[in-house]
């Protein structure tokens, strides 16, 4: 059997008497696209962030690539090789597009400690950012101030930023957020094919994106995955359509 | 060309001018004045580095300018007094060479900054803000309580520090060399920004969870910042010890840094040339002014008030505009 990349053992985590996290195991298998779907406030960033890093749990741990990153740093899990992407754009709004993503291949170079050439005259650095602003169709918006991007291309943004960093796993919150119908579809598109570089634990509220895409469902509601399984077993499942699906479209 | 590539060149060329103007009319206390904002401008740009590029507000880099000070003042005064510095089982000399003195004043202040950074960028915002400052009263509280070299009084040095193949005391020959040094950081700060490490630097400040997620280290990037941050103001102190002849414990306190500061929101933050700009404008503004009035100071914190209320990004912002990306 081979062994899951991710695999998140036993997680729990409160704010105050809320559990926003309560005993979530789940794995992420190579190749796969594993989506995590849920109510609003069901926990899904929470969970993201003990992954991820931000947000310590108070029990359980994360295991990425057989070792357990639970204690580390935001920064260390990414250098291990986690690509993230935040629900809301973490990005530096004042720097281009292309300098965000020559960011991301300088992180993933490791190379930061230098003083005096022009990051930006670095030939390496540079094609390896534009060669991700391309795969996510912002080539056009290379020199644009990222403030000036819209709320979608911030997204779009983040993925580029996380593909320069040509990590082993990519966890993303909700990457369609704010596309639009015809970005959604591209998206989901990019994302099928991105499965075979890297799986990815996908949060996303377009149903027709997740059905589309994920080898894996899991719904977590109210910090408890309720149940996992491919996208046909989850419409089946009747707990799930009275917690979650009953509220929404799915026919 | 860009506005701002303009605007620098004129500020730039704007010290050799005046001060060649000022030797060609034979008035030596202009080129001194005109050195003394060259050296301003210096412990500025040092600050500018971590206040500008790095978001870290520091009311304490008085501590880095007073310790490039007095390891100035300390050498000298061993040198002159031809008592060794350190008399034990090895023993060190003072010294009058200025490149020793600059040396001693750039390591001393970068391993100060790296304390003061390592302790104090664990905190953030205002609290940074106080740690700077109370580390640097320390500083202050030190120099003031140690009578070994002059306590309260400071300490004077007789004869400026020398440097070979000049003639220090000449004005002129003076100003030359602290406006080569000042041209020599402000083309490695200008390099800084664009390097790795500048656009690493300034992700940070614009989104240290952004720079976390590419797997870089915020705390790393902002307290190498520091200690170069550090450094620079430190050989700034140097400079300005030997331009007076004279250290004191002023150097080290806070309406020092408080003026570090001042002189870049008034000539625009992170700008390269903003604390260049800002430092000339109030030497000039000391000079026009503190003859007509003792409270001079009211009129630069008005023109100061004026500048953060309606010129925002400083002199150079409200000439050249808002700040393009680095290509
Ligand atoms: N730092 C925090 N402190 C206190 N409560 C928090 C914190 N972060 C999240 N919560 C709460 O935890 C619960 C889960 O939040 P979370 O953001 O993980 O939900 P989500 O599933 O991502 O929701 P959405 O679909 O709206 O993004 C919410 O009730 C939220 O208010
Ligand atoms: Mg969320």
């Amino acid at each position: 059997m081979t062994e899951p990349l991710l695999h998140v053992d036993g997680l729990y985590k409160a704010f105050g008497a809320l559990q926003a996290t309560d005993g979530v195991t789940l794995t992420l298998m190579p190749g796969e696209i594993h989506a995590l779907i849920g109510p609003n406030g069901a926990g899904k960033s929470t969970l993201i962030k003990q992954i991820a890093g931000g947000v310590t749990p108070d029990a359980g741990r994360v295991w990425f690539k057989g070792q357990d990153v639970t204690a580390l740093s935001t920064q260390a899990r990414a250098q291990a090789g986690l690509g993230r992407t935040f629900q809301i754009s973490s990005l530096a709004m004042e720097a281009t597009v292309l300098q965000n993503a020559v960011l991301g291949a300088l992180g993933r170079a490791g190379s930061v400690w230098r003083f005096l050439r022009p990051v930006m005259r670095d030939a390496a650095l540079v094609a390896q950012a534009q060669a991700a602003l391309e795969r996510v169709g912002l080539a056009d918006h290379a020199a644009t101030r990222t403030a000036e991007l819209s709320h979608g291309q911030r997204r779009l943004l983040e993925v580029a930023v996380a593909l320069t960093l040509k990590p082993h796993a990519f966890v993303m919150d909700e990457p369609m957020a704010g596309l639009g119908a015809s970005g959604s579809k591209r998206m989901t598109t990019f994302l099928d094919g991105l499965r075979r570089e890297a799986p990815i634990l996908l949060v996303e509220h377009d149903m027709d994106a997740v059905f589309a895409l994920a080898d894996r469902i899991s719904v977590l509601v109210y910090g408890k995955i309720i149940a996992t399984g491919t996208a046909d077993e989850i419409r089946a499942d009747p707990l799930v359509r009275t917690a979650y699906l009953g509220e929404e479209d799915v026919a | 060309m860009r506005r701002e590539t303009i605007l620098n060149a004129v500020l730039y060329l704007a010290m050799p001018v005046a001060a060649a103007l000022a030797f060609a009319m034979d008035e030596p206390f202009l080129i001194t004045l005109i050195t003394r904002a060259a050296i301003f401008a210096l412990a500025a740009v040092g600050l500018n580095l971590a206040l500008g590029l790095g978001g870290l507000v520091s009311l304490g880099h008085a501590a880095f300018f007073g310790i490039g000070g007095y390891a100035m003042g300390i050498l000298a005064h061993h040198a002159q007094t031809y008592s060794p510095m350190i008399d034990s089982w090895i023993v060190i000399e003072g010294t009058k060479s200025m490149p020793v003195i600059w040396l001693v004043a750039v390591v001393t202040s970068a391993l100060a900054a790296l304390a003061i950074g390592a302790l104090s960028l664990r905190t953030s915002g205002v609290y940074f803000i106080m740690i700077t400052l109370a580390f640097g009263q320390m500083f202050y509280y030190f120099a003031i309580s140690w009578p070994a070299y002059g306590g309260e009084d400071g300490l004077s040095i007789y004869v400026r520090n020398s440097f070979p193949g000049l003639n220090t005391l000449d004005p002129m020959q003076f100003f030359v060399l602290v406006f080569v040094i000042l041209s020599a950081v402000l083309w490695w700060m200008g390099r800084l920004a664009r390097a790795p490490f500048g656009l690493a630097l300034s992700a940070a400040r614009q989104n240290a969870e952004r720079v976390e997620t590419v797997g870089l280290g915020p705390f790393r990037l902002r307290l190498v910042a520091f200690v170069i941050s550090g450094a620079v103001t430190g050989l700034a102190g140097a400079l300005f010890a030997d331009l007076n002849r004279f250290v004191s414990p002023t150097m080290f306190s806070w309406q020092m840094s408080g003026e570090f500061i001042v002189f870049i929101v008034l000539g625009g933050v992170g700008r390269l040339f903003g604390p260049v700009a800002g430092a000339m404008l109030f030497v000039l503004l000391e000079y026009l002014l503190s003859p007509l009035s003792e409270f001079w100071l009211i009129y630069v914190g008005a023109i100061l008030l004026l500048v953060v209320l309606f010129a925002r990004g400083g002199l150079i912002g409200s000439l050249a505009g808002r700040e393009v990306a680095h290509d």
